[in-house]
């Protein structure tokens, strides 16, 4: 007879030595392991649940501004540096991994309205309430040097934004018309207006360097190419857009942070209706920012609360938000995506985690596989009710609380009387109008 | 003046042309550096980027069978093949049929995760190579039968620690033993009538810890680890230590004859004979739920190891279903003519073996409940054992039995027979060892059953060569992923199914709110069109136009 038992060698299944890491043989066979969905559901509860104990995105505060930050700049060379301007006219220049302040100049008197930093980076501009653009070198004068600009335009008119291009020496200011300023001439090399009289910010689009769009106070937002001597086209809404910036990846869609306490996303060649209205906030949005890789944004809103959506979504992801943080006025993403900057009424310039619940550093290799299995078992389960319910769940100051709560009942209300007035009249005399219709009123050429 | 003359072939008038050209280009180029040559050419004459497209494939199919420096080329190119019954075993779910084409977003995120899933698939299939042991096999000679082969025999012909797996404890006095092993196979429990316990390292046949309850003893079980152990007792229900320390007395549970360990959910299920059944989590340490089942003394029972249902048998013959969210059966099955005296549920949760008074052995299809062998048994079997393998194992008063492959080819003589000394009063198989384990009047006995035990194991789950740290561990990580018990139900995957009632009824809830349907299709309405192609017939056409395409998507695609 033929006969073989089972026999294992021990040496082949125990470590040699103490020094040694233990042997793991392992078998994927779906047999020996049952209950796959249940325990892969019960290890995405657990990390839903840990990733809301882990949530801490405050990191430090930057304080020495003796008046409201108004602008922030973000350097374009290095992800340490970060310049920022404040109501009283004083740009300070900050180093990031120290947290401290290197350099404080007096810019203007009055408002720093508008800050860039040159695509090379080793000059930036501000532009102020005195009707100046100020050119600056960004190295820290030598002992004994006086805080000079390396340039001084005097304008006409009060500025109230400033965009510098990608790639050429050309830069765009707003205030009462949108000029295109070369860094080598005082003079604007092209100016364009439409017959609005005031705008409030101006954006290049960083893919396509040489498209514009400018924030207009007749509630619409007005596209500009640079080679041409007209305006392209406007798109007027209900109320008026604070900030509009260009999503770094796409090169066809803008966010603008609107008046109405929401923001929407819009496909430069369809204006007709935005991509996506992004609702959460419960007061008007100051100011907006993408993420370098283009999938998320952040905005600061007059509510003092920051919110981080992802770009295809109609609500918010995150909401970061501090007893001590007022209004929040500027805000600015990392580029390496990683941080928030928020600038506020406060005097403070808050530093804040993207990701709430993320490890900082370097992570051992085991920790970073941990990690991502945690994050793709959250993914996987996010749509059942029980992790849904606690991924969501965020704590919101009183006051917002409320105020979100009344905007809904005033929301249903509207739609209530809508529904009636409808039901109460001849079929199609009221016609249904969607959500995102509904903002824009009309699109020019 | 000199006229260039461009004495050129003709330029080729479709890309297949230029394609075979470059083929035979390549064959003509000679070992070493046949793709030098056609590179540089493709790279002047392809414009469109379909032509690019096949050149990239071209270019990469030559660098495939690309000649070494010997000159042999690859006898074997491309990718290993993977068996196709080893890719069954790792495949979860047929492919879904894809969504239509406007929910694009949904399209691509179902495409890629196929693409994850079955790229898994492979991987597993692939390492399943690299597996170190293999399973153990008896084989008899020209004319011999494997059934008549002794135990004595088998430990003669095999290496030495294979041999001293078989072995006898005479414990005579403490009454017929019930037995149990633990999840890795390491550790021993044998718990005798008049109130003997032990636990035992059978392989070092180390003894971990004798003790006499002074009492007797119904069921004893092993807990999640090697570390404690519940004996239900003639009263009530006590947890042990492996050093024999008496850690609880749980009164809530009386008189109970039999438990079930369910190691995933952390819960002993036990069956008394009051017909309560009761699950007890023995991480928490509370009773989950009390069962009444109403259907009089519980005395046969097991788990199905797939779904965590318990199996009771009764004595009219039925076998009902059990699961802690319901109080009723979930499913109650006629199985025997007689009283059900024994149960056992294959490892995959597909097939369950019963026995009964009637002296049949049937075999179920326990996903589609029905039965596929009867079997007569000269006299009933008292207790049955399904090892990893799928042997099984049938004792009738003081003869084992050892049958192999009983639900797929008809099985007329055992695989292995042995007699031990007094009536069988447990049976059971060593995970991961060829042994099976039979508890009698006369002590223990471990049977040697080649072809019984999973030769490979995950460490992951269960290792028996584990060490103390790396139980520790193993125990933290079991406890975080302990799984509800509200999740215990028939359909162990229900968790991954799309839930198309709440979806209903929330889409019912939002046309109700909002006043009309948002996903509702909108009427076509042609286009008016200007000289005459906006007469009726021209509008029915195009109506029509739309319809068909309409009905073409709703249609089920066929897989691109």
């Amino acid at each position: 007879m033929k006969v073989k038992v089972l026999s294992r060698n021990p040496d082949d299944y125990v470590r040699e030595t103490k020094l040694d890491i233990q042997r793991v043989p392992r078998n994927y066979d779906p047999t020996l392991h049952p209950f796959e969905v249940a325990r892969e559901y019960t290890r995405a509860l657990n990390a839903t649940k840990l990733e809301r104990v882990f949530a801490k995105p405050f990191l430090a505060s930057l304080d020495g501004h003796r008046d409201g930050v108004n602008c922030l700049a973000k350097h374009t060379r290095s992800l340490s540096t970060l310049l920022s301007g404040s109501c009283d006219g004083e740009v300070k220049v900050w180093n990031l991994s120290k947290r401290e302040c290197v350099r404080t100049l007096q810019a203007h008197e009055g408002f720093v309205r508008g800050m860039v930093v040159r695509f090379c980076g080793t000059s930036f501009f501000t532009i102020g309430d005195d009707k100046t653009i100020k050119q600056w070198k960004m190295e820290t004068p030598g002992y004994g040097e006086e805080e000079e600009p390396l340039h001084t335009i005097l304008g006409k008119t009060v500025f109230t934004g400033l965009d510098h291009h990608q790639k050429e020496g050309v830069f765009a200011t707003c205030g009462q018309q949108v000029d295109i300023w070369d860094e080598q001439r005082s003079s604007p090399i092209r100016s364009f207006t439409w017959g609005v009289d005031s705008f409030s910010s101006v954006s290049f689009n960083p893919v396509e360097t040489d498209l514009l769009g400018s924030c207009a106070s007749d509630r619409s937002i007005v596209l500009y190419d640079m080679r041409e001597s007209a305006p392209l086209k406007k798109v007027i809404m209900t109320m008026r857009s604070n900030t509009l910036c260009w999503n770094p990846m796409e090169a066809y869609y803008f966010t603008c942070a609107n008046e109405d306490y929401n923001l929407y996303t819009y496909d430069m060649r369809y204006l007709e209706k935005p991509l996506v209205v992004h609702m959460d906030h419960v007061s008007a949005v100051l100011d907006v920012d993408y993420s370098p890789t283009g999938q998320e944004f952040v905005s600061a809103s007059f509510d003092k609360t920051i919110r981080i959506f992802p770009k295809d979504a109609g609500h918010s992801r995150e909401v970061y938000h501090t007893k001590r943080m007022q209004h929040v006025i500027c805000i600015k993403w990392s580029a390496d995506s990683k941080y928030i900057l928020s600038g506020s009424d406060e005097m403070n310039i808050r530093l804040w985690k993207a990701n709430a619940a993320e490890k900082l550093g370097v992570l051992a290799p085991r920790e970073r596989e941990a990690a991502n299995y945690s994050q793709k078992l959250k993914e996987k389960f996010q749509n059942h009710p029980q992790i849904r319910r606690i991924a969501r769940h965020r704590h919101l100051p009183k006051s917002i609380y409320h105020q979100t709560k009344e905007l809904r009942v005033m929301k249903d209300a509207r739609r209530r009387k809508e529904m009636n007035v409808r039901k109460h009249s001849k079929p199609g005399a009221v016609p249904v109008v969607s959500e995102k219709e509904k903002h824009v009123v009309t699109v020019v050429k | 003046m000199t006229t260039l003359l461009i004495l050129s072939e003709q330029a080729p008038s479709r890309y297949w042309q230029e394609l075979q050209k470059e083929k035979d280009e390549a064959k003509d180029a000679g070992a070493g550096e046949g793709n030098k040559e056609p590179t540089t050419e493709e790279a002047e004459e392809s414009n469109t980027p379909k032509q690019k497209k096949r050149k990239f494939k071209e270019k990469r199919d030559q660098n495939q069978d690309k000649k070494c420096i010997s000159g042999k080329s690859d006898p074997f190119p491309g990718k290993a093949r993977i068996p196709e019954d080893r890719l069954q075993k790792f495949k979860r779910k047929e492919k879904i049929k894809k969504p239509p084409h406007q929910h694009y977003k949904l399209r691509t995120m179902i495409a890629r995760s196929e693409e994850a899933s079955e790229m898994a698939q492979k991987q597993a299939a692939r390492f399943d190579l690299l597996l170190p042991e293999e399973a153990g096999f008896l084989e008899g000679d020209e004319g011999e039968d494997t059934c008549l082969v002794s135990q004595e025999d088998i430990a003669n012909a095999v290496d030495i620690t294979s041999g001293a797996k078989h072995f006898h404890l005479k414990l005579s006095q403490f009454g017929p033993y019930r037995i149990d092993y633990s999840k890795t196979g390491r550790h021993l429990l044998i718990g005798g009538r008049k109130g003997h316990v032990a636990c035992i390292d059978w392989q070092s046949k180390h003894l971990m810890c004798e003790i006499n309850v002074m009492e007797s003893v119904n069921d004893i079980k092993w807990l999640h680890s090697e570390s404690m152990y519940a004996v239900a007792q003639k009263k009530w229900l006590y947890v042990y230590d492996s050093n024999g320390i008496e850690l609880h007395c749980i009164r809530k549970f009386n008189d109970v004859l039999r438990m079930q360990f369910l190691p995933y959910h952390f819960l002993l299920a036990t069956a008394s004979s009051t017909s309560f059944l009761q699950y007890l989590d023995v991480s928490v340490g509370k009773e989950v739920v009390a069962i009444n089942t109403k259907t009089g003394r519980l005395d046969v029972m097991c788990q199905n190891p797939q779904n965590a249902i318990i199996h009771l048998g009764h004595p009219n013959g039925t076998v009902t279903l059990w699961s802690p969210n319901q109080k009723e059966a979930l499913v109650k099955m006629l199985c025997h003519q007689g009283a059900v005296r024994s149960l056992a549920v294959e490892k995959n949760g597909t097939y369950m073996v019963t026995s009964g008074m009637d002296k049949k052995l049937k075999v179920y299809d326990i996903r589609a409940f029905k039965p596929l062998k009867s079997y007569f048994l000269p006299a009933g079997a008292s207790c049955l054992s399904l090892s990893q393998r799928g042997l099984l194992s049938a004792a009738t008063g003081d003869i084992v039995q050892v049958y192999r492959d009983v639900w797929s080819t008809p099985v007329t003589k055992p695989y292995m027979a042995h007699r031990v000394r007094g009536t069988v009063w447990g049976l059971h198989f060593c995970p991961f060892e060829d042994v099976l384990g039979v508890g009698h009047q006369d002590g223990f006995t471990s049977m040697l059953v080649p072809g019984a035990g999973e030769p490979n194991f995950d460490a992951l789950d269960a290792n028996p060569f584990r060490s103390a740290k790396q139980r520790q561990e193993w125990e933290v990580k079991a406890l975080l992923e302990k799984i509800q018990p509200e999740l215990i139900s028939l359909d162990p995957t229900e968790l991954g199914h799309v839930d198309r009632a709440t979806f209903e009824q929330k889409h019912e809830d939002r046309v109700k709110a909002l006043g009309f349907d948002p996903l509702a299709k909108v009427k076509f309405i042609p286009k008016f069109k200007k000289k005459g192609r906006s007469s009726a017939g021209h509008v029915e056409k195009r109506k029509k136009q739309v319809a068909h395409e309409d009905q073409r998507v709703s249609d089920p695609e066929q897989e691109i």
